[in-house]
């Protein structure tokens, strides 16, 4: 249904789309299969649909192929990031980071790998790609310490599926239309994601657009996430009363046979 | 069955967790333990955040005892007055407990913290009733009685101010001794989501020498309500209960709890206690083996 939807606003979209703001730059029309994921009961992860279309001015494709880079960026928060050592024969954590603008969230998908569409500086301009993350770290000294810990950070999430990465997740068909699909998985963290359509052509990114999906626990699983959080007191009283009744009804029961 | 768990915000498998919370209950109740100290370390092997799983587990120990704290209270197994010194000083513990909590998890060492004290907790109280159980199995193979203990206090606990009649448990000690006693429990509740009932019971007799009836009984009454106590304090301060996590976890051992009560009156208590004790060391073990080995995770995000 939604992808139905979707394709109707695309087509409207194209038809009434006169005059880009640069004449003659082309421009996106983005879209996602669903603006917001609800997080309930039975959530293992869901898979996004990011898709759209590209308006050239005079609806004439260019001679040279463009690409198409999307990326879903997840709510930024600060973290400590930890490493362990061996200390005297144990595993214990024994340097820390601190990165202020962390991504609980980053997907990036492109119909090419990112380092043959941009250079490293543009990539890095706009944070393209998991190596060019700002998250804006402290409490470190060397580079190379900080590089460690980055590339920690990437492996693990990578790992739990936080950070994905796939240079041939975007297809293009007839030039003009492209769909992505990215992997959201169980353990995403809430909030207000950003996902971000790049068009690229001979090194340069010609337009941008995006469009924002929100990401909520949804139902019991919100009432019971925000009453733990905001309620403590009557949510400990809840939890205390259910193991209550639990282990009475449980010896009541037995007794009874 | 997939279930997401709100405030550990991953989802599980529903049937396993249950499956583990029955086995667990099978256990605490042939061996009237809580269990905690096996809710917890299996939990963080399946991938439950740590706190979470500490927070959770404590919850499911007040379900687990309430049958037998009920059974025993009906019996008039428990000795009231030293129950409440021990809660009082459980309670007193679940707040230091809290404070240590956030202290380590501010210095990164928490994780550490626990897998060191669960190796050395259960380490030394397997060794010790492993050593007690093959004692008296020997003792029962060979047909005579096992040679029956002298009742007395630690000679620490004598020597405190301010003595109380215990009626019940047939003492007349300082209520200091069981205060801090429960004082000590209730951090390590706090901390390890663990009722402590494994080191409740061997101190109770052999630091304080209660009589052997109310043991048990009074053990679970501070349990009970000593996990109250750490729910209430996790839910307000790490925020860290999840209750659908418990939930799950206490059907299965609410009913496991009775099936293992049921089977333990089929086995002689000498080969029970072995088997306990044979159970701890393995957790032992494998925390134990977690320290010294390289783990899977280097950099951990908090």
């Amino acid at each position: 249904m939604t992808r139905a939807r979707a394709l109707l606003l695309l087509l409207a979209a194209a038809f009434f789309a006169i005059g880009p703001a640069r004449a003659d730059d082309p421009r996106l029309v983005p879209d996602v299969s669903s603006r917001a994921i609800d997080i309930q009961y039975s959530f293992t992860g869901e898979e996004l649909l990011l898709f759209g279309a590209i308006l050239y001015p005079d609806q004439r494709l260019p001679d040279d192929r463009a690409d198409i880079v999307v990326v879903l960026k997840g709510p930024v928060r600060p973290i400590v990031l930890r490493e362990k050592k061996r200390v005297a024969g144990i595993w214990v954590n024994a340097n820390s980071i601190r990165l202020r603008t962390s991504p609980g969230f980053y997907a990036i998908g492109s119909s090419r790998p990112i380092d043959q569409l941009v250079d490293e500086r543009t990539a890095a301009i706009f944070e393209l790609g998991l190596s060019n993350l700002s998250m804006s770290p402290t409490g470190f000294s060397e580079a190379e310490k900080l590089q460690r810990f980055e590339n920690g950070l990437v492996d693990l999430y990578r790992r739990m599926g936080l950070f994905y990465e796939n240079p041939a997740a975007v297809e293009i068909s007839e030039g003009v239309l492209y769909r992505a699909r990215i992997p959201v998985p169980a353990r995403v963290p809430v909030g207000t994601y950003r996902a971000e359509t790049f068009l690229i052509s001979k090194g340069r990114v010609l337009a941008v657009a995006s469009r924002n999906v929100e990401i909520r626990k949804a139902g019991f699983e919100r009432f019971v996430a925000l009453a733990a959080q905001r309620h403590g007191f009557l949510y400990g009283l809840a939890a205390v009363t259910l193991s209550l009744l639990l282990g009475y009804i449980a010896s009541a029961v037995f007794k009874r046979r | 069955m997939d279930l997401y768990l709100p405030v550990a915000n991953l989802s599980v498998n529903a049937l396993v967790i249950i499956l583990l919370g029955g086995g667990v209950g099978f256990l605490s109740g042939m061996f009237g333990v809580g269990g905690g100290f096996l809710t917890t370390p299996l939990l963080i092997f399946y991938g439950i955040p740590p706190t979470v799983a500490a927070a959770s587990a404590a919850t499911q120990v007040t379900g687990a005892s309430v049958s037998g704290a009920l059974a025993h209270f009906e019996r008039d197994g428990i000795d009231l007055r030293m129950g409440s010194v021990l809660v009082a000083g459980g309670l007193i513990g679940s707040l230091i407990g809290a404070g240590l909590f956030e202290l380590l998890t501010a210095w990164g060492q928490i994780d550490t913290t626990i897998n060191i004290l669960y190796v050395a907790l259960l380490g030394s109280v397997g060794t010790f009733m492993a050593r007690e159980a093959w004692g008296a199995l020997r003792a029962m193979k060979a047909g005579v009685p096992a040679p029956a203990r002298k009742r007395r206090h630690h000679p620490m606990v004598a020597n405190l101010p301010l003595r109380w009649r215990f009626y019940r448990s047939g003492l007349y000690i300082s209520p200091l001794a069981p205060l801090l006693l429960g004082t000590a429990v209730g951090i390590l509740t706090m901390l390890l989501g663990v009722g402590g009932g494994f080191i409740m019971v061997p101190a109770m007799i052999f630091l304080l020498g209660m009589g052997t009836q109310v043991v048990v009984g009074t053990s679970l009454f501070q349990i009970l309500f000593v996990t109250i106590a750490t729910t209430m304090v996790h839910a307000m301060t790490t925020g860290a209960v999840d209750i659908v996590l418990a939930g799950l976890l206490l059907i299965g051992s609410v009913t496991g709890a009775q099936v293992g009560a049921r089977f333990a009156q089929k086995v002689k208590p000498e080969y029970l206690r072995m088997a306990l004790a044979v159970i701890v060391l393995l957790v032992a073990l494998r925390m134990a083996v977690d320290l010294f080995i390289r783990p899977e995770e280097i950099y951990t995000v908090q």
